[in-house]
């Protein structure tokens, strides 16, 4: 017992420890982004394989969550004659959920865990530190684009989700359930608002960017430089992601929606 | 070792004085002073698990010393700001022992890194400066070639190109021999003295493979057990009437350094008398 | 650092895709297209019950959608709610006479106000008020009405 609370408290000391580095680490990279500006090339190479190469995943992913909302959502609203309501139903649950939270977790699995490992590797063959020597700071040559690309590329893959999702919602509702496509877009406009609910979902979508390129990129910098830790750290970004992604979207929720 | 000021900033390009340094509880040095003069190639000798790479990494101010002081033409590297460390640091080259190359750029990228970063040249005068230091190692061919592409000796002569890039004053060689087969081992010693002498450079060589390094180092400074045991030219060392360095030169399998690392008796053991084992 | 032709290319279609979403996702999906206060015109109505009606709820004439409810508020002298409806710059031929009452799409669908033109010539300009108004139905109402006309027949 004495055993398990000491360890406990190891635990927790190391968790502290390792907040505080990833934030000091945050607000170095912070400090180091405006420099950037003069080397907007470093930046779109980074989005580039963060974004683009993330695209594929979100727009087979969007379609098929949306053709999936049109589908149920028909089945649900059909037995109270709404059906005509089946674009609000996915609009909204798009704009303010699915979209946001759904491409945070597809990026923690297809871009975080990418830019841990590769962050992760640099370290344990010593490139960050062979740049270090080269008097080339690693947290602005390596780091602040990667994290910059994260936080540009999240909401702009957010919006490209929910576009795609409502465009298969559309098509599954119109094409094949006979829903009305002039009552979906006209019932979806009427209740969908722009300030409450894309412009917050946008909002969304940035936090989680922040916050999911932050952790993939503090992992694979705060990594075990051998093999085995670039693989922790690669798990652990994805866990960890998914974790905040779900917890903030509540936080968020309750502010905006509340 | 009385050498007045005056000297020792046109003489001697780092000045290491009782240098401390451990590791959790295991001492790496302690109390270890090395004189690196200018132009020469100087050789930082020991056993592994000596911590020569940490003493370069202490150089470049990767590091922390406990207590002691390293001077590098001048300026105390742990006394400096971050940016007065970085200014420092682009006159010194690293060459890492795995050569670090960037695996995501090219050989021509690699040695052009330095320069873009701290330079605003020209295109067409980076491609002259890179294409000189790749013939200056003999790649001007695989300048087109990705790290993963080139063996292990090609790959340090790539980093060695990188870390010249910005002639630097002082190059530091980690383990440039270790792992190398003959020839690219003669290509790396060759290269060491001859850029050495032709650029005017100074260069530090930490290394165990005590041939190669004495062949062409003017001084060499032996460490063991976080402690300089000897030092001075190739030829003085190998004479010397310490015993631990006669059997380091000589690479002798047992002498000071016992062939076992400690353990309780053999005997003890095989018979299961003691131990985690029985 | 060296970034490929097609690299650069691709970060600039995947930057307009997502800024298209962006968009249509403003115009298409969201209300942010339908009638900005600032243009049209405001028109008052007043109800003595406006039911479930909200804001941004559509206001239509014939079925076509025409404006928006822009506020509700509540009139402290005559305890009346008072509407205020944005009306698009295109529809400015409104008859005087113009009747609104507040109607329910469906059985369970949201609620607008549907305005019912009359035959005046003089039209409505910012500012007016409709006079003729007919207040939400509320369903409690109607079958408490129901019940007490069928138990007293």
């Amino acid at each position: 017992m004495i055993e398990w609370t000491r360890n406990l408290g190891a635990k927790t000391l190391q968790s502290l420890g390792k907040l505080g580095r990833a934030t000091l680490f945050l607000l170095r990279v912070l400090a180091g982004l405006p420099g950037l500006a003069r080397r907007p090339l470093l930046v779109v190479a980074e989005i580039y394989s963060v974004g683009v190469l993330s695209l594929l995943i979100i727009v087979v992913s969007g379609l098929f969550v949306g053709m999936v909302l049109g589908l149920q959502g028909y089945n649900t609203l059909v037995d109270f004659g709404a059906e005509e309501s089946l674009g609000t139903l996915v609009a909204l649950s798009l704009t303010r959920e699915l979209g946001p939270v759904v491409t945070a977790l597809l990026f923690a699995g297809r871009a975080g865990s990418a830019l841990s490992a590769e962050i992760g590797l640099m370290k344990a063959t010593e490139q960050l530190s062979s740049m270090e020597m080269m008097a080339v700071d690693p947290e602005r040559r390596v780091i602040g684009p990667r994290f910059l690309a994260g936080v540009i590329a999240m909401p702009l893959l957010a919006a490209i989700f929910t576009f795609l999702g409502i465009i298969g919602a559309y098509g599954i509702g119109t094409n094949l359930l006979g829903v009305d496509a002039g009552a979906f877009w006209s019932q979806m406009q009427g209740s969908v608002s722009f300030y409450e609910d894309v412009l917050n979902g946008v909002i969304k979508s940035l936090v989680f960017g922040v916050v999911a390129s932050w952790i993939a990129v503090f992992e694979g910098y705060d990594c075990m430089p051998t093999s085995e830790g670039v693989s922790r750290a690669t798990t652990r970004t994805v866990v960890h992601t998914s974790l905040a992604v779900l917890g903030l979207d509540f936080i968020l929720t309750a502010l905006m929606f509340g | 070792m009385a050498i007045d000021s005056a000297a020792e900033s046109s003489d001697v390009l780092v000045d290491i004085r009782g240098l401390h340094y451990s590791r959790g509880n295991k001492k790496i040095f302690d109390g270890v002073d090395i004189q690196i003069r200018r132009g020469r190639v100087t050789a930082i000798m020991g056993p592994s698990g000596t911590g020569k790479t940490t003493l370069l990494r202490l150089i470049g101010g990767q590091l922390r010393p406990h207590a002691g002081r390293i001077v590098v033409d001048g300026q105390d590297v742990h006394k400096l700001s971050r940016a007065g460390l970085f200014r420092l640091r682009r006159r010194m080259g690293l060459l890492f022992q795995s050569g670090a190359l960037f695996t995501d750029l090219t050989c021509f990228e690699n040695v052009a890194f330095p320069l873009r970063e701290h330079t605003t040249l020209p295109e067409s005068l980076i491609r002259n400066l890179v294409l000189m230091k790749l013939q200056a190692v003999g790649l001007r061919g695989a300048r087109d070639l990705y790290p993963s592409q080139l063996s292990g000796g090609m790959a340090r002569r790539v980093a060695l190109a990188r870390a010249i890039a910005l002639d630097p004053t002082m190059v530091l060689y980690d383990e440039p021999f270790s792992g190398q087969d003959p020839i690219s081992m003669g290509v790396l010693v060759q290269l060491i003295r001859l850029l050495n002498d032709a650029l005017g450079l100074t260069s530090v060589v930490v290394s165990h493979d005590v041939d190669e390094t004495a062949a062409i180092s003017d001084m060499i400074y032996v460490i063991s057990d976080g402690k300089v045991v000897g030092e001075g030219t190739p030829q003085a060392l190998r004479e010397t009437d310490s015993e631990w360095v006669r059997q380091f030169m000589s690479a002798l399998p047992d002498g000071p350094v016992p062939f076992h690392y400690p353990a309780p008796s053999y005997r003890s053991e095989l018979l299961g008398e003691a131990g985690p084992g029985a | 650092m060296y970034v490929s032709r097609t690299a650069e290319l691709w970060v600039g279609l995947f930057v307009l895709a997502g800024i298209a979403s962006l968009f249509a996702l403003a115009m298409k999906v969201s209300n942010i297209a339908a009638f900005q206060s600032a243009d049209g015109y405001e028109i008052v109505a007043r109800f003595q019950n406006i039911g479930g009606l909200t804001e941004r709820a559509p206001v239509t004439l014939g079925g076509v959608q025409i404006g928006r409810v822009k506020s509700i508020e509540l009139d402290q002298q005559t305890f009346q709610a008072r509407v205020i409806l944005a009306i698009a710059p295109d529809y400015n031929n409104l008859p005087e006479d113009t009747s609104a009452s507040i109607l329910t799409s469906g059985l369970l669908g949201e609620q607008y106000v549907g305005l019912e033109p009359g035959g005046m010539d003089a039209t409505l300009s910012d500012g007016d008020e409709i006079m003729l108004t007919q207040s939400a139905l509320v369903l409690e109402k109607i079958i408490s009405q129901f019940l007490y006309q069928t138990a007293s027949e």
